[in-house]
């Protein structure tokens, strides 16, 4: 009898925390067009969210590529078809480990930023002080730094497959000794505006997904040092296992 | 006490802000029950109370942050409970807020933090937003910290930037939540003169949360005492200090046992200790 009461109680509580989510999803979408009339908040945000995590997305694309180098070259030299390494690096990258380990990273990095930030602004008061001055802090606070991350999150995507592909070549041709001229050839024939296409809906739907995710958290944080880290966690945690699970249906309806 | 610079702008002109039998209560939890409070305008009025009488709560009720389960609260001709998000923020463009930790936007600087309201409500060219700016500044004595980040400012400064943002769009009310919390006596000789100065310069009315005898005592013109969730006095600060009744002396003689308790409610002493009974 305590276990159903339990599942009812875990289920209500999850309902009324997808409500929350959703409510407030629809206010800042409701507010987005405003923000955008602000266009140096979200240059700032866009630099926030996005230039400040490009060391972290360029060294990770780096060594993703050059992983994706050498079990290419393994896995295709046992076929005899080495010559197709930059077609395999390529479109790995571009339809599914650009978009994905990009909005992974940016939970962790750009994410857990913008969660602590709006939640220590909360719990220094700063938010009802907005408030107080008429001044709605989901229009002038959460919105810009969503549409940042939204901005962001393919432009990150699509650093982290270039720098990927430069990793796969370093590794691939200067290491493995794969014709350049293949590597290169392959991965022209190969990659088409749809894998290109199918990466950029990722990436963007990633990026919806993780900063509607971290301002929520942020927003709704408990304002105290334990809240605001419990938050944090919530964050990472949420955003990874969206991203995962938005990753399948996408590639589903997409392939 | 500190004498009003413009003793006109101390003629009590009916009421701005009245409760009118307000009850809140929060996870079930009495705050207020049937609450009656009239602020009068152009006056420095106080709200005081041992900790946890709901002091912050009444300021953020009389601000509409939280709406009262049962009651009706009158702001400037305004009934709370009949305005939308729009008209509250109408309504909150003619209010200030000084929070108890100066609650400045970290990422601007003092000049920015002051600006701010300005910047959100106008379309004032930069010049005379940098003039209004620099008039409240040095209103409150921090022109020379205008390029200063809210982490570089004393307690005390930062309030007197918040002071400065709080009427930078000249409100009607100015609301303080304990102003004087962690000053020290010249930081709090300062933000004591600029509540009443810039109250009587600039024809507004205060309402002061605050549980300092003494300050309140030199400050307000008058005094509400809460306690278990009702007025428990009012009137003139020395009226409430010749009030016999023993929650107000034990208020305002800050004796340690009285009506508010110095224990904690607990089991017996003897019985716990004998059992060496570990508190649940």
């Amino acid at each position: 009898m305590s276990f159903v009461a339990d599942v009812a109680g875990s289920g209500r509580e999850l309902a009324q925390k997808w409500g929350r989510f959703t409510l407030f999803t629809s206010r800042l979408c409701a507010v987005t067009p405003r923000a955008l009339l602000r266009p140096r908040l979200l240059v700032e945000q866009v630099h926030n969210s996005g230039a400040q995590s490009l060391v972290i997305i360029m060294l990770s694309g780096l060594f993703v590529g050059m992983v994706l180098g050498l079990q290419g070259f393994d896995l295709l030299r046992r076929f005899g078809s080495t010559e197709s390494l930059g077609s395999a690096v390529a479109l790995g990258l571009l339809r599914e480990l650009g978009p994905v380990v990009t909005a992974l990273l940016f939970a962790g990095r750009a994410g857990t930023a913008l969660t602590s930030e709006i939640g220590l602004m909360s719990a220094t008061d700063q938010l009802s002080a907005m408030e107080m001055m008429a001044v709605d802090p989901v229009r002038r606070v959460c919105a810009p730094r969503f549409i940042g991350g939204v901005i962001a999150m393919p432009l990150l995507a699509a650093i982290f497959s270039m720098t990927g592909i430069f990793g796969g070549q370093l590794v691939g041709v200067t290491l493995m000794g794969v014709d350049a001229g293949q590597f290169w050839s392959q991965m022209r024939s190969a990659v088409e505006l749809r894998d290109i296409t199918e990466g950029v809906i990722k990436s963007g739907a990633f990026g919806l997904a993780c900063s509607a995710i971290a301002v929520y958290e942020g927003y709704h944080a408990v304002p105290t040092a334990d809240g605001v880290g419990r938050a944090t966690t919530r964050t990472v945690v949420t955003s990874s296992v969206a991203v995962l699970v938005l990753d399948y249906m996408l590639t589903a309806v997409l392939l | 006490m500190i004498p009003a610079t413009d003793p006109t702008a101390r003629d009590g002109a009916g009421c701005i802000a009245r409760l009118a039998g307000v009850a809140y209560a929060i996870g079930g939890r009495s705050v207020f029950d049937g609450l009656d409070i009239e602020i009068e305008r152009g006056k420095v009025t106080a709200i005081m109370g041992p900790s946890g009488t709901g002091k912050t709560t009444l300021l953020r009720l009389i601000t509409g942050q939280i709406r009262p389960s049962a009651g009706r609260i009158e702001v400037d001709g305004e009934d709370l409970g009949r305005l939308d998000t729009d008209g509250l923020y109408r309504l909150r463009q003619r209010m200030g807020m000084l929070f108890q930790n100066g609650a400045l936007l970290t990422d601007l600087d003092v000049f920015e933090n002051v600006a701010f309201p300005l910047r959100e409500h106008t379309d004032l060219p930069e010049s005379l937003i940098a003039r209004i700016v620099l008039m409240k500044l040095q209103a409150v004595g921090l022109r020379g910290a205008a390029r200063l980040m809210p982490s570089e400012l004393s307690g005390g400064m930062a309030r007197r930037v918040a002071l400065a943002r709080a009427i930078v769009m000249d409100p009607k009310i100015l609301i303080y939540d304990e102003p004087f919390a962690g000053l020290d006596p010249i930081a709090m000789g300062v933000v004591l003169r600029l509540i009443r100065s810039t109250n009587d310069a600039l024809g507004l009315t205060s309402i002061v949360v605050s549980h300092d005898v003494q300050e309140i005592g030199l400050l307000a013109d008058c005094a509400y005492l809460l306690s278990a969730g009702r007025v428990a006095a009012s009137g003139t600060p020395a009226r409430l200090a010749a009030d016999p009744a023993p929650v107000v002396r034990q208020f305002m003689t800050g004796e340690a046992d009285g009506p508010v308790p110095f224990h904690y409610p607990a089991p017996d002493y003897e019985a716990q200790l004998l059992g060496a009974e570990v508190p649940e």
